[in-house]
């Protein structure tokens, strides 16, 4: 079996000493390119398994192991997206999108000198989520959809190892969700990076990940680790067919259970 | 839309004339004597017979109003950029900010004639205490509503808290600084006229107090006219290089 990329070893959490526990003794081993999705009630403490990998929080016992080595401090290329897609409103499309460029180590400093290829790098990876024509507007130009693909881009511009997801579609009409469920897919599929996802959509747990995580109430604990192995690439057919279906309906009795244990 | 566009345009010179015309009104009406209310019409005379002692004198009190202002500007901003982005600094620099603030400057400005003499210093140095906190609080607001989540974008690349704040912190600053400038270059001149009525033998503020003296309130409303129009201008002048510079917070309406 190959070596985990991402480790979490009894790792608990307490925002401040004293405070009961946020995260109860959780273990952890993704792969390296693996998709997971972690789903559980809200409060329960997923976004904070976000910050403990990359190492925004330090855990209070146990540690986090990303690429064979523990983390200590912030990781340095990770590539994050919010449900509030945050571009920054002065810039536009493309320059959100190369933000990364201008502190990522080596780019930050091959940036102005190399200006057009990057650039072409941008624009192709915009292309690829369909915002081909917008690159130059700003983002109140943009729908909250487009938003959120730009912002998209911007965690993936400089191809990071280690992709984090917090509830990036949370706030989008269900169309436009499924549709940037398939283009994080093929980005995915073309050259897989390593995901973590939290979100509450089971349905985009089950269409996304290869592993589902689901987590208890507060103090937050993983109850269950469920693989995945519908075949890809999933597509909306695949969302009715009975094995995506009976997936959906046993995370959404996990769930029930958790709620109201 | 071009109709509309005029009148719009036209709205504020409209209202200080009606102003001007209601002022005169109530004057000739009521029969104010000058000493106590003078016309408008008077004072633009008077001032005009004056007008070469005025300029004088109102360029002076420029000078010092945009001397004080430019230190407040640079203290403003440094201050500031140390209090929105640190969490003890702003402990620690609040209350003694605020505590300042609300003692009167005027109180100040005798301390300040025992330190440096009568004249141009202490109007500089008034200007520059009364309009430099405007400034502080607005960098330090724009800095310190970052959002969370963009700090963690940003320190999950990598980022040293020196590229957060030039990349995003200060940009994003941007209109609340415009904005501080605008309060801070009227209080500004509070600050000069101030310090020139109460100790200096130039200046609008001297012009004004040595004209009460001798019962001509006309050049008093006169140099009153001159301090609000400089006020007005100055305003006009930040208002403008706020909208230039800052078009994105106003979603690229201009009129806005």
């Amino acid at each position: 079996m190959s070596k985990s990329f991402v480790e979490l070893n009894d790792v608990k959490l307490r925002y401040s000493e004293g405070d009961e526990l946020a995260l109860e003794t959780t273990n952890m081993k993704i792969d390296k390119g693996e998709f997971i999705a972690v789903v559980g009630p809200s409060g329960c403490g997923k976004s904070s398994l976000l910050k403990l990998v990359s190492g925004l929080m330090p855990p209070s016992e146990g540690n986090v192991i990303v690429d064979g080595k523990e983390v200590s401090g912030p990781l340095k290329i990770v590539g994050m997206a919010f449900q509030n897609p945050t571009l920054l409103p002065w810039r536009t499309t493309l320059d959100n999108v190369l933000l990364p460029m201008e502190i990522v180590k080596p780019h930050r400093n091959r940036l102005r000198k190399h200006r057009a290829e990057y650039e072409e790098r941008a624009r192709k990876l915009l292309a690829t989520v369909g915002l081909e024509g917008h690159e130059d507007k700003y983002p109140w130009e943009l729908s909250g959809g487009m938003q959120q693909r730009a912002s998209l881009c911007r965690s993936l511009i400089h191809e990071p190892d280690l992709l984090m997801l917090d509830e990036p579609f949370g706030a989008l009409d269900a169309f436009t969700r499924e549709e940037l469920w398939d283009i994080l897919q093929n980005l995915w599929m073309i050259k897989p990076f390593t995901v973590i996802l939290v979100t509450h959509d089971l349905r985009e747990a089950a269409y996304l990940a290869d592993t589902i995580y689901v987590m208890s109430k507060r103090p937050g604990k993983i109850l269950v680790e469920r693989e995945n192995t519908l075949p890809r690439p999933r597509d909306q057919e695949t969302t009715f067919t009975q094995p995506f279906t009976d997936l959906v309906h046993e995370l959404r009795s996990h769930i029930r259970d958790v709620r109201e244990a | 839309m071009k109709k509309k566009l005029n009148l719009r345009k036209a709205t504020p010179w409209l209202s200080a004339i009606g102003l001007f015309v209601l002022w005169e009104l109530i004057v000739r009406i009521f029969n104010i004597p000058p000493y106590v209310l003078p016309t408008p019409s008077e004072s633009i005379i008077v001032g005009w017979q004056f007008h070469e002692a005025i300029w004088m004198h109102a360029y002076h009190t420029l000078y010092t109003t945009l001397a004080g202002f430019a230190i407040a500007v640079v203290f403003g901003v440094v201050l500031g950029a140390l209090v929105g982005s640190s969490r003890a600094i702003y402990d620690a620099a609040n209350p003694l900010l605020v505590g300042f603030n609300s003692v009167p400057k005027v109180a100040l400005v005798p301390v300040l004639v025992m330190w440096f003499g009568i004249g141009t210093v202490p109007a500089i140095i008034t200007a520059f205490l009364i309009s430099f906190f405007p400034i502080v609080v607005n960098v330090a607001t724009g800095l310190a509503t970052l959002e969370p989540e963009l700090r963690d974008v940003l320190r999950s690349l990598g980022a040293t808290r020196r590229d957060i704040l030039i990349k995003v912190g200060f940009p994003r600053a941007m209109p609340y600084f415009f904005a501080s400038l605008k309060v801070a270059i009227t209080l500004a001149f509070v600050g000069s006229v101030i310090s020139e009525t109460v100790a200096s033998n130039v200046g609008v503020g001297y012009l004004m107090l040595s004209a009460s003296s001798k019962f001509n309130m006309p050049l008093v409303f006169a140099g009153l006219l001159v301090i609000a129009v400089m006020g007005i201008a100055m305003y006009e002048i930040f208002n403008v290089i706020e909208r230039r510079s800052t078009k994105w917070a106003n979603r690229g309406n201009p009129t806005n």
